[in-house]
């Protein structure tokens, strides 16, 4: 008994190391953190809310935290739209496996390459003398090269939806192949429409599927700051240049504390997406 | 087939009905006449082409050439919930994230029925199948009977002219199988309505069929009454198949001999004894005929242990020969 027990925490041991030592110990490290006082040219173990009390008076921060999550919300509903409509494509209109395969693989070429050159790619399309202001303004369309296609909000927005898609394509396919095909029959024999059957059928059984592919879009555009770096052409602020700037400038307490409230936030939502599905039984 | 004067507006007919996937042919110029009301089972080997016939009754699949007619109507181009049919799926297809009662009212909810007249019509077919206490579970919470019940009411909800049911028994165990076939029948005989059975198993066409439709190779083999496929086979195939019967290839030409009809008797012809099995009412007992024909012959338990044969031994056979039936091919 006493020995099954002692080779229950044995075998539980590595991982429990692992993730302690790799996860639990720098989360609570940054917690730690977060307390200390700085000065700007010092910071020095202390406990005070200074921080804290800081960021939550500061408009600024609010109103960065505001667009991060304007900006997590629009991206998640384009990625979920164009996401949705591939898997659904490749799912149940792509007729043989073969072909199903070959255009899934598709999608994921763009991963073949890094984030940072995905996203550099699109400066010679967008600029000011790019590939797309040069088509229109050669189509007479326009007179003066459009300005908000590169470093602007609609820039930094492309990429992620660019970035991110296939997050939410992955698990969705994935749900959705493991819908019974007879069940869209029975629904059509029960005379459910296409319409029908998409909203009543598809997408009530792919929604654990929509849940993982959200919760990696929000948790992913929350804490990127590098996108919105490269994009914005440094204009646009969101909660992770925050954190990055502190750290250039050595706030690490304030950096801390900031990355501590983010955390919290990105919990938060999801935790409130997971209370909406459950998605134990897709995992 | 049949005297037309028996044929009514609510009968089924496939008519020339052929069904191509590429170059393969799955049903080959099939013309059939269901008639109304009656139980009729599609049997045959896996790959025959009797779930192709179902599917386009249905509507699940298209029809290559030829019409069927429903109603006095040719339905062959019509949508599935436009046809009169209803179809029961293998795996029942039920819709695991619906509770019974609304997987029951699926149908009047595409119809636009509201909430409280499509549950109200839904509990009265979930109390014709015997469900009414499960009403509030989730598919997953039932067992494979309960489970196609459900399924059964839910395509019953349509007010089907015709039941299509696609090999509705293989996924229950052997003692829930028969029950259920008890009640398919029961169902059937109260509904007054075409059940129309894919089935590989003869010993489910016997017992449910009103009409049994043997098919294979993309072909009806033959079609009728259940004892008369059973005591007049048409062809090796069919006497095989429906189980049974030996098939003898005399000089006069072959034969289908029930193996209960083949006795062990004095005077007859002679076998070697090949194989013995117990099985109960009857000893299955296989022997080799002169020209290596195996003949079965299923002797009654009582008469066999009055005189035991033993494997090796020779056994004389017999059958009357108004018994033997001859085989067209």
């Amino acid at each position: 008994m006493r020995r099954a027990n002692l080779n229950s925490w044995l075998l539980a041991a590595p991982l429990t190391g692992v993730l302690f030592v790799f996860l639990i110990l720098p989360i609570l490290l940054i917690v730690a953190v977060s307390f200390w006082s700085a000065d700007e040219f010092s910071f020095r173990p202390d406990f005070q809310f200074g921080n804290y009390e800081y960021l939550f008076g500061s408009a600024v921060a609010w109103k960065v935290f505001g667009l991060t999550f304007m900006m997590s919300v629009i991206v998640w509903a384009l990625t979920l739209a164009i996401g949705f409509t591939i898997a659904f494509f490749l799912a149940f209109h792509v007729r043989t496996q073969k072909w199903q395969m070959v255009l899934f693989l598709l999608t994921t070429i763009p991963f073949w390459t890094s984030n940072i050159i995905r996203m550099i790619s699109w400066i010679p399309l967008l600029g000011k003398n790019g590939l797309v202001n040069q088509t229109l303004i050669g189509a007479g369309l326009i007179n003066e090269p459009l300005q908000w296609l590169l470093y602007s909000s609609f820039s930094v927005c492309l990429a992620f939806v660019h970035l991110y898609t296939l997050f939410m394509v992955v698990p969705i396919f994935n749900t959705m192949m493991r819908i019974d095909k007879s069940l869209i029959e029975a629904a059509r024999d029960g005379g459910a429409s296409g319409f029908q059957i998409l909203t009543n059928v598809i997408i009530p059984l792919s929604k654990p599927g929509i849940m993982i592919g959200s919760i990696f879009v929000i948790a992913l555009v929350m804490s990127d700051f590098v996108t919105t770096r490269f994009m914005s052409g440094s204009q646009l602020a969101n909660v992770g240049r925050l954190i990055s700037n502190d750290i250039g400038l050595l706030q690490y307490p304030s950096a801390a504390a900031t990355a501590v409230v983010l955390l919290i936030t990105v919990l938060l939502i999801i935790g409130a997406m997971l209370r909406l599905v459950d998605i134990r039984k897709e995992l | 087939m049949g005297t037309n004067s028996l044929r009514s507006a609510d009968d089924l007919e496939l008519v020339a009905v052929t069904k191509r996937y590429g170059m393969a042919l799955a049903v080959d110029n099939v013309s059939h006449l269901f008639r109304a009301g009656s139980y009729a089972c599609l049997l045959g080997p896996s790959g025959c082409g009797k779930s192709s016939t179902l599917r386009m009754i249905a509507g699940h699949e298209s029809v290559t050439e030829g019409a069927i007619i429903l109603g006095g109507k040719d339905v062959s181009h019509l949508p599935p919930a436009q046809r009169g049919t209803a179809m029961m799926f293998q795996s029942y297809a039920l819709f695991p994230h619906l509770s019974v009662r609304d997987n029951v009212a699926f149908s009047l909810k595409m119809k636009g029925v509201d909430k409280a007249n499509r549950h109200a019509e839904a509990d009265k077919l979930l109390d014709l199948v015997g469900m009414t206490s499960f009403a509030d579970r989730l598919p997953a919470q039932l067992s494979g009977g309960q489970q196609q019940r459900v399924a059964l009411a839910r395509a019953l909800i349509t007010n089907p002219q015709v039941l299509l049911l696609d090999e509705p028994l293989s996924a229950l165990d052997p003692f829930l199988r028969i029950r259920m076939r008890t009640e398919l029948k029961k169902l059937q005989r109260e509904l007054g309505i075409t059940f129309i059975h894919v089935t590989h198993g003869q010993d489910e066409a016997l017992a449910l069929a009103d009409e049994i439709v043997v098919m294979n190779n993309a072909v009806i083999e033959q079609a009728g009454p259940a004892r008369e496929v059973f005591n007049a086979p048409k062809t090796a195939f069919v006497a095989r198949f429906i189980g049974g019967h030996n098939v003898i290839a005399l000089p006069q030409g072959r034969f289908a001999v029930r193996a209960d009809e083949v006795r062990l008797v004095a005077q007859g012809t002679e076998a070697v004894v090949t194989a013995i099995e117990y099985q109960g009412a009857h000893v299955a007992l296989t022997s080799r005929m002169a020209g290596d024909q195996d003949v079965l012959a299923l002797v009654p338990e009582a008469e066999f242990f009055a005189d035991p044969k033993n494997l090796g031994d020779t056994v004389m056979l017999a059958w009357e020969e108004t018994r033997a039936h001859r085989l067209l091919a």
